[in-house]
C-alpha cells in the first residue's frame, strides 16, 4: 500500500503557473480534435436511431440502402458476431447496436458508409425496420413497481429482495451501528424526499472517430475519448479480433466529464470499414449526443437524519434510488457510499438501487453519483442545523470526518482535509460578510469524492541535448501535459521548458486505465516522479561509471550528479545535459520508465458557499457570488486546479437550476439541443472564486490528490439550501427551474 | 447533384471551392478547406464554437451556406495570429489558463477579439452578456472572461 510516499520538500517547478505546452495549438486552431482528421478514400458513416422508446425489432431490411449507388457497408446487429465475455461488455455491444430489442429513443439498430454525407443520409431513410412497439418507463419509481415494463428479464441480482421489478438490477448497503437506537436518541429527527433530473455532460465536442480496418485484420482508430486503452480492449473484443491488431490515437479531446469513458460509434466505424475495405468517418450530431450518450442517472431519494440539541448527529439513514438508464451501472451504489461520508457517525445506514428505464445508458459524470447523494443529505443537513438554531458549518464541523474516523463507507480515512476546508469556509470574507436584501439567501454544503489511481505506464527518453520527451497514455483534457512536465522538471532538477510531453497511442506505452476518478495527476504524476527517478537512477550509475566510484557514491542534486560527500571522491558535478551528450558512450540511450497499478489516490473533500437571488414573480435564480474551496493535497499547476473547480461548480449550478432531460409521455427525448437543453452561459454566472487548501496526500511523492471530480459534488445542494433561504421554502427537486421554483413559491404562501 | 462554384476571400486570401447547396459555411471551411480550427459543437447556432467573421459581422458559420459567401470576406481563427506573432487575446488565454479542454476557444477568441475592436474597455457584464452565445463546459467561464478584461485594458494601455 503507498500509504507513506509523500516527503516534503521545497517546490521549484510545482506550483508555479507556467503556459501549457499545448496552448498555441488550441489557440491557433491547430489542435486536432475527434472531428477534425480525414483519410484518403474516407467514408462518411452514420447511425439509424430508434424512434421509440421501447420496441422489439422484428426485422430490419437493409437491401433498399445497400443498393444504393455510393453506399459501401450498411451494418445490424448481426454483423456483430461475438458474445463478449463480461456482462458489461454485453451491454456495451447492446448499446452500441441494439439487439432484439431497441430501449430508448436514439438507440443505434443500424450504420451505414457511404461516398458522402447526403447519400449516407438517404441510405438511412431507405433502411426498413420492423418495430413492434412496446409499453416503456422513464422515471425510476415507477420503474421499480412490480408492474413495471421491464427491459430486461433474467438480470436481477440476488441482492435485490422479492417485490420489486426486473428493472431493479442490484442493491448495495452500506454502514454501521445502530440507526434505530441512534433516531431514539435523538432531539430532533428530519426525514425528507428528493429527486433529481438526468443531465448530461454537455462537452461541446460531439463524439467522432475515424476507423480503418484493412483486409489483413489490422486496424488503426483515431477517437475523442477519455481512455483510447479501454477503447482498444472493448473495441477488439466486439470485433473479435486481437487487441495487438487494433491502435488507438486518442484526439486533442473536447471536453468529457466521464461521458468519454466509453465507446459509442468507435466499434461501428470499425465494422463498417471492415465491411468496406475504406476508412470510415464517424461524428455524431448534437441531438445524437445527447440522445444517445452519457447522462447521469436522474435519482429518487429519501434522507432521514437525527441530532441531539447539542448538535451531535446520532443516527443518519439514506435510500438511493438510482435510473441508470437501459442498462446496469452503479451510480446509486456509489451514491450510497458518498452521501454520508463527510460525517463521523456512530450510526449510519444507506441503501443503494440500480434501476433500469428506458433512457440512454447512463454513464459517468464526474463523481458519479455523489452530486445528487450530496444534495440530498447536505439539504437534511442544513435544515438541521437551522432548527437547532446552529452554524451551518459549526454543525457541520462538530460532526466532521477526520483522520481514524471510521467512514460510512466502510474504510478508517488516513489524513483528510475536511476540517480545514470548513475552517477556511468558515474564516473566509464571504462567509463573514452578511448578505443582505430581498429574496436573497445564502447557502453553504459540503462534498465527497474518493478519487483513484489505478493502472498507469509513463515513459521518459532523456535526449542528447539534455531535454526530455515524455510519454503518458492518457488524454490531455485540461492542463495535464502541463502538470507531467512540471512533475519531470521538478524531479529530474531542469527547466520546465526542457521537457515535451505527449499522449502515446495504445501501441507505445504500457496499458493506461481511462483519464477518470480524477486519476491523472495523482497515478500518472506519481509514475512520471517515478520514471523520472528511474532515469536519474541511470544518470548516476553513467556518471559514477565515468568517474570511477561506486554507483552508491553519487547522488542527484539541482539537476546534476555529484559525489555524494567527501569520502565518495571529489569530482565536478555532472549535469543531465553532460551526462546525455555522453550517453552513446556510457552504454547508450537513457531512459526511464514506470509501470504501476497505482493506491493510495486518497479521498478529496471541497465546500462550496453560493449567494442566490430569487425574483418571485418568475421563479428565475441569479447567483450573485461564488465560492469553492477544496483541499488538492498539492497543487501542481494552480491555474488549472482552480479551473477544476470553477468548471465543476458551474456545471453542478447548471444542474441544480436549469439542466434537465425532459421526456414526454411517449418516452421521446423532449429537448435534445443546447437551446432546450441549456448549460450554463457566461451571464447567467458571477466569478467563481476558489480557494485551494494543501492537506498532503501520503500516497504521492508531493502530496497530490485529485482535483476534477469534487467540486461537482457540492454545488446541488449549496444552491438549494441557497434558494431555499432565499424563497422561503424548502427546495427537494432539481432543477430548481423558474416554473418549478415559480409553483413552490406560490404553493407556500397558501 | 450540381455543386456550386464559390469565390470568396478567406483570411486576406482569394479562395475558390465547389459546394453543394446545402453545405454551410462551416461545412466548407471544415470539410473541403481543412480549417478545422472552426468547431461543430450543436449545427444549430446554439453554441459558437464555429463563430467566424463574415465582413465584419460575427456570426455561426454553421448557420450561414457556403454559397452565401461568394464575394464576401470571411475571416476564422487560422487568420488571427500574424505569422508567429499571437493576437493579445490568444497570448491571454494561454497565459491566463482561459482554456482547459480548448474547444470552444477558437469561436470565443474570434468573438472576443470582435468585441475588443467594437468596445475597447468593456465591463464584466458586457464581456458576459458578448460571450453569451458562445458555450465553454469546462471553465466556469471566470478565467475567460478575466482574460478579455485583462487584455482589453493591456491593448488600451499599449494603444
Amino acid at each position: 500500500m503507498a500509504k507513506d510516499e509523500f516527503q516534503s520538500r521545497q517546490f521549484k517547478v510545482v506550483g508555479t503557473r507556467v503556459p501549457r505546452p499545448d496552448g498555441v495549438d488550441k489557440v491557433t486552431g491547430r489542435a486536432r480534435y475527434g472531428a477534425d482528421i480525414t483519410a484518403p478514400g474516407m467514408l462518411t458513416g452514420l447511425c439509424l436511431r430508434s424512434p421509440h422508446a421501447h420496441a422489439r425489432i422484428r426485422s430490419i431490411d437493409t437491401s433498399a440502402a445497400e443498393a444504393m449507388k455510393g453506399v459501401k457497408a450498411v451494418v445490424t446487429r448481426a454483423d456483430f458476431d461475438v458474445t463478449p465475455e463480461s456482462s458489461g461488455n454485453r451491454d456495451v455491444l447492446d448499446n452500441v447496436m441494439a439487439g432484439d430489442k431497441a430501449l430508448y429513443d436514439g438507440h443505434t439498430v443500424a450504420a451505414v458508409a457511404a461516398t458522402s454525407r447526403s447519400v449516407a443520409r438517404a441510405a438511412l431513410k431507405a433502411i426498413k425496420v420492423d418495430y413492434e412497439v412496446l409499453p416503456h418507463v422513464t422515471d425510476v419509481d415507477e420503474a421499480m413497481k412490480p408492474d413495471a415494463p421491464v427491459l430486461h428479464e433474467g438480470r436481477q441480482q440476488e441482492s435485490v429482495p422479492e417485490g420489486y421489478s426486473q428493472n431493479v438490477l442490484a442493491r448495495s448497503q452500506y454502514g454501521h451501528g445502530d440507526v434505530d437506537k441512534g433516531f431514539e436518541e435523538a432531539d430532533i429527527v428530519i426525514e425528507r424526499h428528493f429527486t433529481t433530473a438526468a443531465t448530461h455532460q454537455g462537452y461541446i465536442e460531439p463524439h467522432a472517430c475515424l476507423a480503418t480496418m484493412g483486409g489483413d485484420g489490422k486496424a488503426d482508430l483515431w477517437c475523442c475519448t477519455q481512455g483510447h486503452y479501454h477503447v482498444r480492449d472493448t473495441c477488439a473484443e466486439l470485433l473479435g479480433m486481437d487487441t495487438g491488431q487494433l491502435k488507438v490515437t486518442s484526439s486533442e479531446i473536447g471536453g468529457g466529464f466521464g461521458g468519454k469513458t466509453t465507446v459509442f460509434l468507435e466499434p461501428v466505424a470499425l465494422m463498417l470499414s471492415r465491411k468496406s475495405g475504406k476508412p470510415v468517418k464517424m461524428t455524431m450530431s448534437r441531438e445524437e449526443v445527447l440522445r444517445a450518450s452519457g447522462p447521469t442517472a436522474s435519482t429518487s431519494v429519501s434522507i432521514k437524519i437525527g441530532a441531539r440539541k447539542d448538535g451531535r448527529i446520532t443516527a443518519g439513514w439514506g435510500d438511493f434510488r438510482y435510473q441508470n438508464g437501459a442498462f446496469e451501472a452503479m451510480n446509486g451504489a456509489l451514491g450510497a457510499m458518498c452521501g454520508f461520508a463527510p460525517y463521523d457517525l456512530e450510526n449510519v445506514r444507506t441503501t443503494g438501487w440500480e434501476v433500469v428505464t428506458n433512457r440512454p445508458k447512463a454513464a459517468a459524470y464526474r463523481a458519479p453519483g455523489a452530486p445528487m447523494a450530496a444534495f440530498a443529505v447536505e439539504s437534511v443537513v442544513d435544515e438541521l442545523a437551522g432548527e437547532l438554531g446552529m452554524d451551518p458549518i459549526d454543525f457541520r464541523l462538530m460532526n466532521a470526518a477526520d483522520e481514524g474516523t471510521k467512514a460510512a463507507y466502510g474504510p478508517t480515512y488516513p489524513a483528510i482535509g475536511l476540517k480545514s476546508v470548513l475552517e477556511a469556509a468558515k474564516d473566509h470574507p464571504h462567509w463573514n460578510t452578511p448578505l443582505e436584501g430581498e429574496n436573497r439567501g445564502r447557502g453553504f454544503a459540503v462534498g465527497f469524492w474518493f478519487n483513484f489511481g489505478g493502472n498507469t505506464s509513463v515513459s521518459l527518453m532523456i535526449n542528447g541535448d539534455g531535454t526530455v520527451s515524455l510519454s503518458e497514455g492518457n488524454p490531455d483534457i485540461g492542463g495535464s501535459r502541463a502538470s507531467m512536465s512540471m512533475m519531470a522538471a521538478e524531479e529530474l532538477g531542469i527547466p520546465y521548458e526542457h521537457v515535451r510531453c505527449v499522449i502515446a497511442d495504445t501501441a507505445s506505452l504500457g496499458q493506461n486505465d481511462i483519464t477518470d476518478g480524477s486519476r491523472v495527476t495523482f497515478a500518472v504524476g506519481l509514475a512520471t516522479i517515478k520514471a523520472a527517478r528511474h532515469a536519474i537512477d541511470i544518470m548516476k550509475a553513467r556518471a559514477a561509471r565515468i568517474w570511477g566510484i561506486d554507483e552508491e557514491a553519487v547522488e542527484w542534486v539541482d539537476g546534476a550528479a555529484q559525489p555524494a560527500g567527501p569520502n565518495a571522491g571529489k569530482f565536478e558535478p555532472m549535469t543531465l545535459k553532460e551526462i546525455a551528450a555522453l550517453a552513446s558512450k556510457t552504454g547508450g540511450p537513457i531512459a526511464g520508465h514506470f509501470e504501476v497499478n497505482a493506491e493510495g489516490a486518497g479521498v478529496s473533500f471541497g465546500a462550496h458557499i453560493a449567494d442566490t437571488e430569487v425574483d418571485p414573480e418568475t421563479g428565475a435564480v441569479k447567483v450573485l457570488r461564488y465560492t469553492v474551496f477544496q483541499d488538492a493535497g498539492k497543487a501542481v499547476h494552480p491555474d488549472y486546479v482552480e479551473g477544476q473547480m470553477q468548471g465543476g461548480a458551474v456545471q453542478g449550478i447548471g444542474w441544480a437550476l436549469n439542466e434537465e432531460y425532459i421526456y414526454g409521455e411517449d418516452g421521446i427525448l423532449q429537448n435534445p439541443g443546447y437551446l432546450d437543453y441549456r448549460i450554463p452561459v457566461a451571464s447567467d454566472l458571477p466569478m467563481i472564486d476558489t480557494k485551494i487548501l494543501e492537506i498532503p496526500n501520503p500516497g504521492h511523492p508531493y502530496g497530490v490528490r485529485g482535483v476534477g471530480e469534487t467540486g461537482i459534488v457540492p454545488p446541488l445542494a449549496t444552491l438549494a439550501n441557497a434558494v431555499s433561504r432565499a424563497a422561503g421554502v424548502r427546495m427537494t427537486s432539481l432543477p430548481m427551474s423558474p416554473p418549478k421554483l415559480l409553483a413552490a413559491i406560490k404553493a407556500a404562501k397558501g | 447533384m450540381s455543386r456550386i462554384h464559390v469565390t470568396t476571400t478567406i483570411n486576406g486570401d482569394e479562395t475558390e471551392y465547389l459546394c453543394e447547396p446545402q453545405d454551410t459555411l462551416l461545412d466548407v471551411l471544415r470539410d473541403e478547406l481543412d480549417l478545422t480550427g472552426s468547431k461543430e459543437g450543436c449545427a444549430s447556432g446554439d453554441c459558437g464554437a464555429c463563430s467566424v467573421m463574415l465582413d465584419g459581422r460575427l456570426v455561426c458559420s454553421c448557420l450561414v451556406l457556403g454559397a452565401e459567401a461568394e464575394g464576401r470576406a470571411v475571416e476564422t481563427i487560422e487568420g488571427m495570429a500574424s505569422g508567429e506573432e499571437l493576437h493579445p487575446l490568444q497570448q491571454a488565454f494561454i497565459d491566463k489558463a482561459a482554456l482547459q479542454c480548448g474547444i470552444c476557444t477558437p469561436g470565443i477568441l474570434v468573438a472576443a477579439k470582435d468585441l475588443l475592436e467594437r468596445n475597447p474597455d468593456p465591463t464584466e457584464e458586457e464581456v458576459r452578456y458578448w460571450l453569451a452565445g458562445n458555450l465553454c463546459r469546462c471553465t466556469g467561464y471566470d478565467k475567460i472572461i478575466r482574460a478579455v478584461l485583462d487584455t482589453a485594458a493591456d491593448m488600451r494601455g499599449a494603444a
